[in-house]
Order: structure tokens, then C-alpha cells, then sequence
């Protein structure tokens, strides 16, 4: 049994059909990752995952058990954390404070102390800005704010909605070296990005969405070599 | 330079400059009159200090329930006013009871505890009843729609209240133990004026600590930047809105027994109206969903009550200045809106929010 089953999805806003029957599967352990252009449905496709919009139609699995039926606030418990697309810090809130409600899910004395200690070695920046409130970062330091706090959660499935976005170019690799290393601690990670590349370079698999529907889904090493999808998102002719 | 700056100015920001430069100088004017003429001695100033502060107090308490439920929900409740009504009046059948069998005499503090807790029960009661029914099923409607809604509560609540209890003023009995004046820095200060400010402010110290330093308190800052965020966390959004409207209905509850003790006269169905008003105009005057903006808002508007009519309108040669108290408190508002709508630690009018 796979990880995360998304089945035949269709989710709409109003009246329009963002997902059109798109299907995922993630299994333990893997970096998966979902790549499209702007408007493909990307960002719509993990909300629904995780809770905050509801599809009309499919069905999603989180081992073998639907989770549709959860709230949003429910499914963090099952062990889905999401950052999201533009990372969405608590600005008004220190950085110890947004990552003590990363913690929101867990039990008061379950080991979150030494987690957010784990979370200061894996982003020591995070440590000298500890009680600094969370707006005034750089959004170098506000992705590691969402990541570490999304890691709170100690989640076994972690949602990422472009990380990189909006990051000057060193910054990025740190990114992505940082979710490799979630990953090999044994968080599975489902991934979206503009940054194919990056991506792909990563990734296990990948699907490629396109108006909301699944156009190529393949292993990471073919998508990249995959002649359509270096013309449309690897920017090689 | 010059020409640029005023190509900039709209014809409505002109003549809203004019009216800025026209309020101030006739503000000034009149605390030159009166400061000039000598009337009042320093000991009648610091009285009506004191009683501002107790006043203010009153209405920051009051302003902290249009605070966090604004905080949350972008929306002001205005049916406020009559949760704090709800509390105040009930508790006047119970305040009196305590009296005639003696208790509010030979136990005070603990008879008035009591009171507090009870008319704190009422107005959340009042409060949750309200979310439930008037607000949550319009939670996702266009900002007008609760508005209305919220004015339509309102009246729905005096009138239940009217035919629950009658049309006839009450009155909260007097507290022997709080009649007498204490010294404070040389001046005569009624002892009740003191209680009623230092409870107050205790009430308002632990809601800071709770919001600043809880779990609940930390979700409900979460939710107040941003929902769908919150919710990621595990934070149920449901939760925080009902224990926003709670903690605002106790505030008002305990603010409506603290008027009593201070102003024991004038208990009825309407007396919600003016108090809400104004402690509305006290969350603006701070800031709206500001809660420290709230709490000093309250003070200030308790103080600019207090201090305004002798100090400003009597120099400006206006006869029975005392009776344009409520005139000033409205002013204020007036004034906020027309200098700085964002309030005192506001930021801009959070439309980015909406
Ligand atoms: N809040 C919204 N209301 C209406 N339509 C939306 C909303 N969010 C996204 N959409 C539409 O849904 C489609 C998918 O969007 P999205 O999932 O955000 O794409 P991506 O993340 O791949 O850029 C787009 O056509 C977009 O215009
Ligand atoms: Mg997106």
C-alpha cells in the first residue's frame, strides 16, 4: 500500500475546475515532486491533500485510509505538515513562537524541546533570531521559519509548495540540500517548484501537471531527459 | 516642490487638512480660556482624573471584546454593547439580594467576586449565543451582511432583556466597604474609583499574559494573521473564534458590575447603547485589533470625558459644558477618523486582511 494515494481528484473554486481528475501516488520514503507552469494546479493539489479545500469528486488515502473526511486541522494529526506556497510565517509572531505552533498537534513534554533543538542544527540562523518576530526575516530565514515549523509537526509526509520561490540563487541550493536531508532523516516529501530542474535533480519521481491534469508522470532520471519537458520547463531547446 | 505637493492633494484631503488645522486651534483655545481664567483648583482636576481613569477603565475592558473578535473575524460586533448590558443587569437582581441579607456587607470582597463571575457567566453566554447564532452562519458573507445582523441582535437582546427583567431603571446598592476616600499623592480619592481601576487593569494585565504567553493565547495570535495557515498547524479554527467571543463576553460582564459599583444609578435594558458606542470608539481610537491599542484607547477616552468638557468646551465659552460629555466621546471618534483611522498603534486599515 502506498504512502498517499490522490485518486481521480476534481476540486473547484466556485464554478472553476481547477483539478480535472488527477491521480498521485507517493510511497515511504520517497521525494516526489509536481511540476507545471503557473496555473496548472500545483498549489491546488496539495490544499487538497492537506485538508484545506475538499474535491467534489476522488478520493485521497493516507495509508489505505481516506482523509477527506478530516478538517484541516485534523489532518495535521494523521501526520500530513504542508508548507506553503509563499511560506505564509506568522509574521507577528518570534520565530520560537511560529515554531512552537508547528508544535501545535503534539502533546505538551512529547519531545518538543529537543526538537526545536534538532530544528536550531539543521538552521542555525533560525537560533540567533530566535525571539526576533518572524516578519522582519530575510525570505531566506522566513523558508526556514516554514520549513522548521511544518517539521514540528513530525510529520511522515511533508507538503512543500515552491520553496525556492522568490530566493536568489545561492540561497536556493541550501534549499534544496535541506530537503534532501529531511528526506534521509525519513520524512517523505512531496515537493512542488517551478525549478524543475532542481527538482528533478532531487526527486525520485516526478508528475507533470498541466491544467490540472496529469500530462507525464515518470522516474526523476527520464523526466529529465524527457524531450517535452526540457522544451517546457527545463528551458532547453 | 510647492506645486507638486499640492497637485498631489485631492479636493476632499484639503478640505479634510482645513478641518484638521480649524479642530486644533479651537481645541487650543479653549485650554488657553480655561487654563487662563483659573477656574478650577488642582485638587479638581486631579478628581476628575481619577474618575476618567475609573471611566476609562470601563470602557477599555469593554473595547477589548471589539478588539479580539475583530482581531479574528475582520468584523465588529455591535450587538457588544448589549453583552455587557446582559451581565450588568442581571447582576443588579443579585447584587441586591447580597445587600438585603447582608452578605455585600459583612463580605464584600467576596460578595463582589461572586458578582463578577456571574455577570462575566451571563454576557459570554450572551456572547457565544451570538456567534452561534447571528455570526457563524454568515462567516462567509460580505463584510455588510453581519453588520446588519449585528445591529438586529442588538435589538433583539434589549428587548428580551426588557421583557425578562422590565423598562424601569435599577440600581446596584451602595458598598459600605468601598464609600470612603483614600490619599493618593495628596489628593482625596473616592476608594471605589481605585478598586474599580486596579481590578480593572488586573483583568486586563492576565488577558495579556494569556494571549502573550499560552498555547490558546499564541493560536488565537496564529489565527488573527492568518486562517488557512492556522489550520495547517492543527489550530481549530472554531475553537479560537469561541473563546475569542468568550473572553470578550467576560471582560464586558466584569466591566458591567465595575460600572455598577462605580455609577450604580441608571441600570436597564438600553444602558448597553452609550458604553458600547464609546468603547467602540475607545478600540478605534487605540487601534482596532490592537489589544494594548484597546486597553490605552479606553483610558484616554475615559480621561478626554472626564477632562474635555472643563477643560475645552467651558473656554470656549459653551454654557452646562458637563452635559456634552457624551458630544466629546463622539468627537473623538469624529477626530480619529479624520486624522488617523488606523488609531494610536494601528497599522493601516487592514483591508490587506479582508
Ligand atoms: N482562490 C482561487 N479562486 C479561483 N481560482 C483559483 C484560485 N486559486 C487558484 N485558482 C485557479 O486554479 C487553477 C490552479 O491554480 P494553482 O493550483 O494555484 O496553480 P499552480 O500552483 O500550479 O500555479 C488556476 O487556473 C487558478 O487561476
Ligand atoms: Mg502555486
Amino acid at each position: 500500500m502506498a504512502m498517499l494515494e490522490v485518486n481521480d481528484i476534481h476540486t473547484y473554486y466556485g464554478n472553476i475546475h481547477a483539478l480535472k481528475g488527477i491521480s498521485i501516488t507517493v510511497e515511504e520514503g520517497e521525494i516526489v515532486t509536481l511540476i507545471g507552469a503557473n496555473g496548472a494546479g500545483k498549489t491546488t493539489t496539495l490544499r487538497t491533500i492537506s485538508g484545506l479545500l475538499k474535491p467534489r469528486q476522488g478520493n485521497v488515502t493516507l495509508w489505505g485510509e481516506d482523509i477527506v473526511q478530516y478538517a484541516a486541522h485534523e489532518v495535521v494529526f494523521q501526520g500530513v505538515a504542508m508548507v506553503p506556497e509563499g511560506r505564509g510565517v506568522f509574521a507577528k509572531l518570534s520565530v520560537k513562537e511560529n515554531l512552537e505552533m508547528g508544535a501545535y498537534s503534539r502533546k505538551a513534554g512529547s519531545g518538543i524541546r529537543q526538537d526545536m533543538d534538532r530544528m536550531f542544527a539543521l538552521f542555525p540562523r533560525l537560533e540567533e533570531r530566535i525571539g526576533q518576530l518572524a516578519g522582519t526575516l530575510s525570505g531566506g530565514e522566513q523558508q526556514m521559519v516554514a520549513t522548521a515549523r511544518a517539521l514540528m509537526a513530525r510529520p511522515k509526509l511533508l507538503l512543500m509548495d515552491e520553496p525556492s520561490m522568490g530566493l536568489a540563487p545561492i540561497l536556493v541550493d541550501g534549499i534544496f540540500d535541506t530537503i534532501k536531508e529531511i528526506n534521509q532523516e525519513g520524512t517523505t516529501v512531496l515537493l512542488v517548484e517551478q525549478n524543475a530542474l532542481m527538482a528533478l535533480s532531487i526527486a525520485n519521481r516526478g508528475y507533470v501537471l498541466q491544467t490540472g491534469e496529469v500530462v507525464i508522470s515518470d522516474s526523476a532520471e527520464n523526466l529529465k531527459v524527457n524531450e517535452t519537458v526540457q522544451k517546457a520547463y527545463l528551458g532547453i531547446d | 516642490m510647492l506645486t507638486r505637493t499640492l497637485a498631489r492633494l485631492s479636493w476632499v484631503d484639503l478640505i479634510l487638512r482645513v478641518f484638521q488645522i480649524i479642530a486644533a486651534i479651537v481645541i487650543v483655545i479653549g485650554i488657553v480660556n480655561v487654563f487662563r481664567s483659573n477656574t478650577y483648583t488642582s485638587n479638581q482636576w486631579a478628581t476628575l482624573v481619577f474618575a476618567g481613569l475609573a471611566q476609562g477603565s470601563i470602557y477599555a475592558l469593554i473595547a477589548l471584546g471589539y478588539t479580539l473578535v475583530y482581531g479574528i473575524l475582520l468584523m465588529i460586533n455591535f450587538a457588544h454593547g448589549e453583552v455587557y448590558m446582559a451581565g450588568a443587569f442581571s447582576t443588579v437582581f443579585l447584587a441586591g439580594y447580597f445587600s438585603n441579607t447582608g452578605f455585600l456587607q459583612s463580605s464584600p470582597i467576596l460578595a463582589i467576586i461572586i458578582m463578577i463571575i456571574f455577570a462575566a457567566a451571563v454576557s459570554t453566554a450572551i456572547a457565544l449565543l451570538l456567534e452561534r447564532i447571528a455570526y457563524r452562519p454568515l462567516r462567509n458573507a460580505p463584510r455588510l451582511i453581519p453588520l446588519i445582523t449585528a445591529i438586529g441582535a442588538s435589538f433583539t437582546l434589549q428587548y428580551t432583556f426588557r421583557g425578562l427583567y422590565g423598562a424601569e431603571f435599577k440600581s446596584y446598592p451602595q458598598v459600605p466597604a468601598l464609600s470612603g476616600t483614600v490619599n493618593v499623592i495628596g489628593f482625596d480619592v473616592p476608594l471605589v474609583q481605585l478598586v474599580v481601576f486596579f481590578a480593572a487593569v488586573g483583568l486586563m494585565i492576565a488577558l495579556y499574559l494569556y494571549v502573550e504567553r499560552t498555547k490558546s493565547g499564541k493560536a488565537m495570535r496564529a489565527v488573527s494573521e492568518d486562517k488557512d495557515v492556522a489550520r495547517l498547524m492543527g489550530i481549530d479554527i472554531d475553537r479560537v473564534i469561541v473563546t475569542t467571543f468568550a473572553l470578550g463576553g467576560a471582560l464586558a460582564g466584569a466591566a458591567g458590575v465595575f460600572n455598577g459599583l462605580f455609577r450604580p444609578q441608571g441600570v436597564f435594558f438600553f444602558m448597553g447603547f452609550f458604553p458600547g458606542i464609546k468603547a467602540f470608539t475607545a478600540a478605534v481610537l487605540g487601534g482596532i485589533g490592537n489589544i494594548p491599542g484597546a486597553m490605552i484607547g479606553g483610558l484616554m477616552l475615559g480621561l478626554i470625558e472626564s477632562l474635555g468638557p472643563n477643560s475645552i468646551v467651558e473656554g470656549l465659552g459653551i454654557p452646562s459644558a458637563n452635559q456634552l460629555k457624551d458630544a466629546i466621546a463622539f468627537s473623538v471618534l469624529v477626530l480619529i477618523l479624520i486624522y488617523r483611522p488606523q488609531g494610536i498603534f494601528g497599522e493601516r486599515l487592514a483591508e490587506k486582511k479582508a
